[in-house]
């Protein structure tokens, strides 16, 4: 393997380990899954892009944001936008008083389509606002709190606060946004109906794709010397400034990476389900996506997919059967995640992998031939009690 | 304030929380090429004064030039890049990180974030770290996770994470707290040779290691410099004996 693979896959044994995600995700869920339920789990991915994230930002890190929510939400919102505009043209919409603007728009007395909703007539503006606003917004909020030093709970709370903040704004301004209904009756993306069952299987596999991407990319990251800094940051953040880094500029950066593969989940959230609403901005999903990383381990990107995955599923069904208990549930999942399991599913499994022969043959080999960077031992995250602050 | 030819000049250094004075009109100079040992009993100010050189305390007034350069301006990591090098009292190194980690990550080169994403481990990286490991006596260590390391290797590894930045000024707050008398000896003689081509600040309570390193010493009481010169000097004075050495 040539380098930049490595750095990509993690070595062997991360290769293997996102091949076997890959085909999971890939061959065999759609073989046996009916349209219905891939829907499901492709919405399930579109949280694990969050899951990742959080890995990346709180992981290894050490920074925890509860505000994910908002740049999955801007990511959704952006997308359901440039839907909406292209669902409302003025024949769909002649009984309005006012065609050719968005239905809630019309109901709220609004007779143009706003300044900020133009943008998202062309495809192209709409995909780079995915990319950049939510990033832009991370930038400003990372520079902010970053370079003033406030971290730790102090940073989770103002997040948190951002995020409450966000999705008030959203309901509230219901001409504008939709309201506390989102974004819904999304039709077509440039003529192309995204409702049927062929465009579910196409939207699933890109949706896929773009996780396998983010994830390859997070390996990047994480396998430069950056990650070994983000690393060295979360232990001791002074001798890392008094090695003359400027540390805030990191944590912006990672924050900013963080926000914009949320966002991506967040657009590829509305293309599958076809609406998106305030449910998916606020407090309650931001901290649910915690949830999905500490369950499948928030040192591991492949873990937090995986994590992602269970919970979700678990969810659905759970609350279709006990919809009063499973916020209980949830609670109590992840107490006991953070008490007995620190490194979630991730951490189980590098704990008994070397019980099973073949999983230890891989690590061994994988040992062998010298990385690139030098691993980080495979013990430093199990050894490590300070870094579990939250 | 005037340039001087010194690597290091405090001059009327005042700072006070809330209106005490730990560092009170102090002035002082380092030569090139110095070790100097500041000493003093505890809350004499001896720590202030590191954590005002790197930035990591603002001063109230007065002035701090490192080679004509004006500190106090400036933020911790540009007085590091500056060529400042500060150890700290309790050895802080990245337990998570194994030892060649904690010093190829102390290598001045890829300290921007593009720099860091775009970093790569080169010769002059490996023989770099290789020949600082031999300094610090860890060369047989960089693949041990830092953690697992003895109090002194730690403080060692420290050390080697300036020496990595080849800082032309290294302020080191008591680096052999915690060694045997083994250990003590051995770092005498590695802050004997790195003083060769740096400036170094010492601070120190152990007044045998500070006859093996010392160039000159300065006595630190209440924020104000009570005496300065050999230790010869300073073991004789009658101040120093009177709130510091005991009779």
């Amino acid at each position: 393997m040539n380098s930049l693979a490595k750095k990509l896959l993690d070595g062997r044994e991360g290769a293997v380990s996102l091949a076997l995600l890959a085909a999971i995700i890939l061959i065999v869920l759609p073989l046996l899954l009916d349209p219905f339920r891939i829907g499901l789990v492709g919405k399930y991915i579109t949280y694990a892009f969050v899951a990742v994230s959080l890995v990346l930002l709180w992981g290894h890190g050490g920074i925890l944001s509860l505000g994910q929510g908002m740049f999955f939400g801007l990511g959704g919102y952006a997308m359901a936008m440039f839907l909406k505009l292209e669902a409302s043209d003025p024949i769909s919409t002649k009984i309005q008083t006012t065609p050719g603007i968005p239905d809630f728009m019309d109901w709220n007395q609004i007779t143009a389509i706003p300044w900020f909703w133009q943008p998202f007539q062309s495809l192209t503006l709409t995909l780079l606002a995915i990319l950049l606003v939510p990033t832009f917004f991370a930038f400003i909020i990372g520079y902010a709190m970053f370079k003033r030093r406030v971290g730790g709970v102090y940073f989770a709370i103002i997040t948190q606060a951002i995020t409450l903040i966000l999705s008030i704004l959203i309901i509230g301004q219901q001409g504008y946004t939709g309201g506390v209904n989102g974004i819904t009756d999304l039709k077509t993306l440039l003529g192309w109906d995204i409702r049927t069952d062929s465009a579910r299987y196409v939207l699933y596999y890109l949706n896929a794709l773009l996780l396998i991407g983010c994830i390859m990319l997070s390996h990047y990251i994480l396998s430069s010397k950056f990650g070994m800094m983000l690393l060295a940051m979360r232990d001791k953040e002074e001798r890392v400034r008094f090695s003359g880094y400027d540390v805030a500029n990191f944590k912006i950066f990672i924050f900013c990476v963080s926000a914009m593969i949320s966002a991506i989940g967040g657009a590829m959230f509305t293309l599958q389900v076809g609406f998106m609403s305030p449910s998916f901005v606020g407090i309650v999903p931001s901290i649910e996506m915690v949830i999905f990383a500490a369950v499948g381990g928030r040192m591991s990107l492949i873990g937090a997919v995986y994590g992602t995955l269970l919970v979700s599923f678990g969810k659905t069904m759970f609350s279709e059967t006990y919809p009063e208990l499973w916020l209980f549930l949830m609670g109590g999942l992840f107490i006991a995640v953070v008490m007995f399991f620190p490194n979630g599913l991730a951490g189980v499994y590098n704990k008994y992998k070397n019980k099973i022969g073949f999983l230890r043959r891989l690590s061994e080999s994988d040992k062998e031939t010298p990385t690139v960077a030098a691993p980080v031992p495979a013990n430093s995250v199990t050894a490590k009690p300070q870094g579990e602050t939250a | 304030m005037s340039n001087t030819d010194f690597v290091l000049a405090i001059e009327d250094l005042t700072v006070s929380f809330d209106g005490f004075k730990a560092v009170d009109n102090l002035t002082m100079y380092i030569d090139k090429n110095e070790l100097r040992v500041v000493i003093g009993p505890n809350g004499a100010g001896k720590t202030t004064v590191l954590d005002l050189i790197c930035g990591k305390t603002k001063s109230s007034s007065g002035s701090i030039k490192f080679k004509n350069l004006e500190l106090t301006k400036l933020r911790e990591h540009e007085i590091v890049r500056a060529g400042v090098g500060r150890k700290f009292q309790t050895p802080s190194i990245y337990e998570n990180l194994t030892v060649y980690q904690n010093l190829e990550v102390s290598y001045p080169i890829g300290r921007s974030v593009w720099g860091s994403l775009t970093f790569k481990r080169t010769e002059a990286v490996t023989s770099r770290v290789q020949q600082v490991a031999e300094e610090i006596l860890l060369q047989d260590m960089l693949d041990t996770e830092s953690a697992l390391l003895s109090h002194g290797q730690k403080q060692w590894l420290e050390i080697g994470m300036l020496l990595m930045q080849d800082p032309e000024l290294m302020l080191l707050d008591e680096p052999v707290a915690g060694m045997s008398a083994k250990e003590r000896d051995q770092t005498a003689d590695l802050l004997n040779r790195i003083c060769k081509n740096r400036s170094v600040v010492v601070i120190e309570h152990d007044m045998e290691f500070v006859k093996k390193i010392a160039h000159k010493v300065t006595v630190l009481h209440q924020g104000k410099i009570l005496a300065e010169g050999t230790m010869d000097k300073v073991q004789a004075d009658e101040k120093v004996i009177e709130v510091y050495l005991g009779h």
